[in-house]
């Protein structure tokens, strides 16, 4: 069945109105994207929602308890409950390096989670 | 208390304290040392976990505390002096800087520039007034987010959010990530106050109820938060008591906006704008004190740090002109206005030389959501050119470029006005 939908693009903070013309998975048209990232945003969004998972990691003798990570790619948006319960799982040694990875090929998606700050050893730990 | 000279001190090291020394430096002025009260740089950014910074600035899309580490490699790269632990307490209109720290004590350091770069803070609970009881777990989305992040502690189970400003998006997100329950935010206004872009990705996606129309209107329990009354306005913000609802919640975030932190610039005598809440700035951003600088969310609240990169290079390019004697202020200053349905521009002044004027870009917001718009601009009331956007929100500031070639042009001009006007029949 031929279907309208208007999507706010979310890859960038312009946040473009894009509507898509599709037949169930089968995109007919794209319109109202200002570049081909909202595009393909747009097609992704009828065919299955992907996001960049952003959280937290436990670190053990750390100049903080926690190091920000994210996953390297965009994960099915249906997965991240299951993500955040692997990620919760693990707790690092500091030092950390930006980009160091703290997970990999989280649950099967090809997606690294990396730290996304240095963190330094506790001072006297 | 010791004696120091600098040629340029930059109060907070923040993205904008770290942009702007960064640019001080690359100018040719090293003598530059960055203030800084907390024990890292970075000021909020490491704690903003979330993607979405970088888009305009390096093209791709970084994670906060990675936005702030590029920045602070800069600094570190060009061995910027950096003071971390460092309380400022005084900034006098000539340009001498109190501060303290353990190490060291207190200290005067005469400077020739000052960048003022102290950013914003939230506003609490106290400015609401919200009736009932004062119970714990009352707190503001930024430290609910200080809280989760940095320290690793979730502050609530059941949460309801005050307030749809781009952190109380980010953090029913984030809550919600961490295993809470989020109820629902709430927005007294008709309209959201946060980026598109969080709507979708922080509420939609979470199937977290967005209430427009509706506020807090009693807050409930003794020791913790039991649960908060939650009620519809009418259109002029009136509570309608009939609509109202209990809900339970522990947890009550506050996203209800941002004001620049100026205590230390009206010590400096520096004129404030009532519309920003921060400085009075020329296209330069130097304020009336001469030699005395402001970027970032001092200045006015960004949405994007990009913006604030962008902000803050301009003052460090100006902060080192100023040291090397390198421009010349014109006899006679250009006033930049906000017309219609604009709430404020920056700069409120455009004061070089005609011919020495280089391409400004004007930042601006609007004060209503309107879709279609032209954004014009005007020179003592005759139309110079004017921009198309499909949309305009109050929380997604425009920016648009006043071009070189206008600009030197623009002799015998003494005030700039933007109107942003919806296009009739769309």
């Amino acid at each position: 069945m031929l279907e309208k939908q208007t999507i706010t693009c979310v890859a960038c903070p312009k946040g473009c109105e894009v509507t898509v013309e599709h037949d169930g998975d089968e995109i007919i048209d794209i319109m109202g994207n200002a570049c081909p990232q909202g595009a393909d945003y747009a097609k992704e969004e009828i065919v299955a929602k992907t996001r960049i998972l952003p959280t937290t990691v436990r670190v053990k003798n750390g100049a903080l308890p926690l190091c920000p990570v994210k996953t390297t790619k965009q994960i099915p948006l249906e997965l991240m409950d299951k993500a955040m319960a692997k990620i919760g799982e693990k707790e690092i040694e500091a030092p950390l390096k930006m980009g160091q990875i703290i997970i990999e090929n989280l649950l099967d998606t090809e997606a690294n989670v990396v730290a996304t700050r240095d963190l330094p050893k506790k001072i006297n730990a | 208390m010791i004696k120091i000279e600098k040629d340029v001190v930059v109060i907070g090291g923040g993205p904008a304290g770290l942009a702007a020394a960064a640019k001080v430096y690359d100018n040719g002025v090293k003598d530059v040392v960055i203030l800084e009260r907390d024990f890292e740089l970075g000021g909020i950014l490491p704690q903003c976990i979330h993607n979405g910074f970088g888009l305009h600035h390096f093209g791709e899309e970084l994670t906060g505390p990675e936005y702030s580490q590029r920045f602070e490699n800069d600094v570190e790269e060009r061995d910027i002096e950096v003071k971390l632990n460092t309380m400022v307490l005084d900034v006098t209109a000539d340009k001498k800087v109190f501060a303290m720290n353990k190490d060291q004590g207190a200290m005067e350091i005469q400077a020739k520039a000052v960048i003022l770069a102290m950013g914003c803070r939230e506003r609490t609970a106290g400015a609401l007034g919200i009736p009932g009881t004062r119970p714990a777990g009352v707190l503001t989305a930024g430290t609910a987010q200080r809280f989760t992040n940095i320290e690793g502690y979730v502050p609530g189970e059941k949460v309801v959010i005050l307030g749809s400003g781009d952190i109380g998006l980010i953090m029913a997100r984030r809550m919600r990530l961490e295993g809470a329950d989020v109820k629902a935010v709430c927005e007294i206004l008709p309209y959201t106050g946060g980026l598109t872009r969080n709507v979708v990705q922080c509420l939609e996606d979470y199937d977290i109820p967005l209430k427009l129309n509706h506020t807090v209107t009693k807050i409930i329990g003794n020791d913790r938060l039991e649960a908060v009354e939650i009620t519809e306005v009418d259109e002029n913000m009136k509570p309608i008591p009939e609509t109202s609802e209990i809900v339970e919640a522990d947890t009550l975030l506050l996203s209800v906006g941002l004001i620049p932190e100026n205590e230390l610039s009206k010590k400096a005598e520096v004129a404030l704008d009532d519309r920003t809440g921060g400085p009075v700035v020329n296209e330069g951003r130097e304020t009336n004190v001469d030699g005395i600088f402001a970027c970032g969310n001092v200045l006015h609240v960004h949405d994007l740090v990009d913006w604030v990169t962008e902000e803050s290079q301009i003052a460090g390019d100006w902060a080192a002109k100023y040291i090397n004697d390198d421009y010349k202020r014109s006899e006679k200053k250009i006033d930049v206005k906000a017309g219609e349905n604009v709430s404020y521009v920056i700069p409120q002044s455009i004061e070089l030389e005609a011919e020495d004027r280089k391409r400004i870009p004007l930042y601006m917001r609007v004060s209503t959501p309107l879709t279609a718009i032209d954004i014009e601009l005007y020179a003592d009331g005759e139309k110079l050119y004017s921009f198309s956007e499909p949309f305009g929100k109050p929380g997604e500031m425009i920016s648009v470029p006043l071009a070189q070639k206008t600009l030197n042009d623009l002799d015998e001009v003494s005030e700039i006005r933007v109107d942003i006007i919806e296009k009739e029949g769309e």
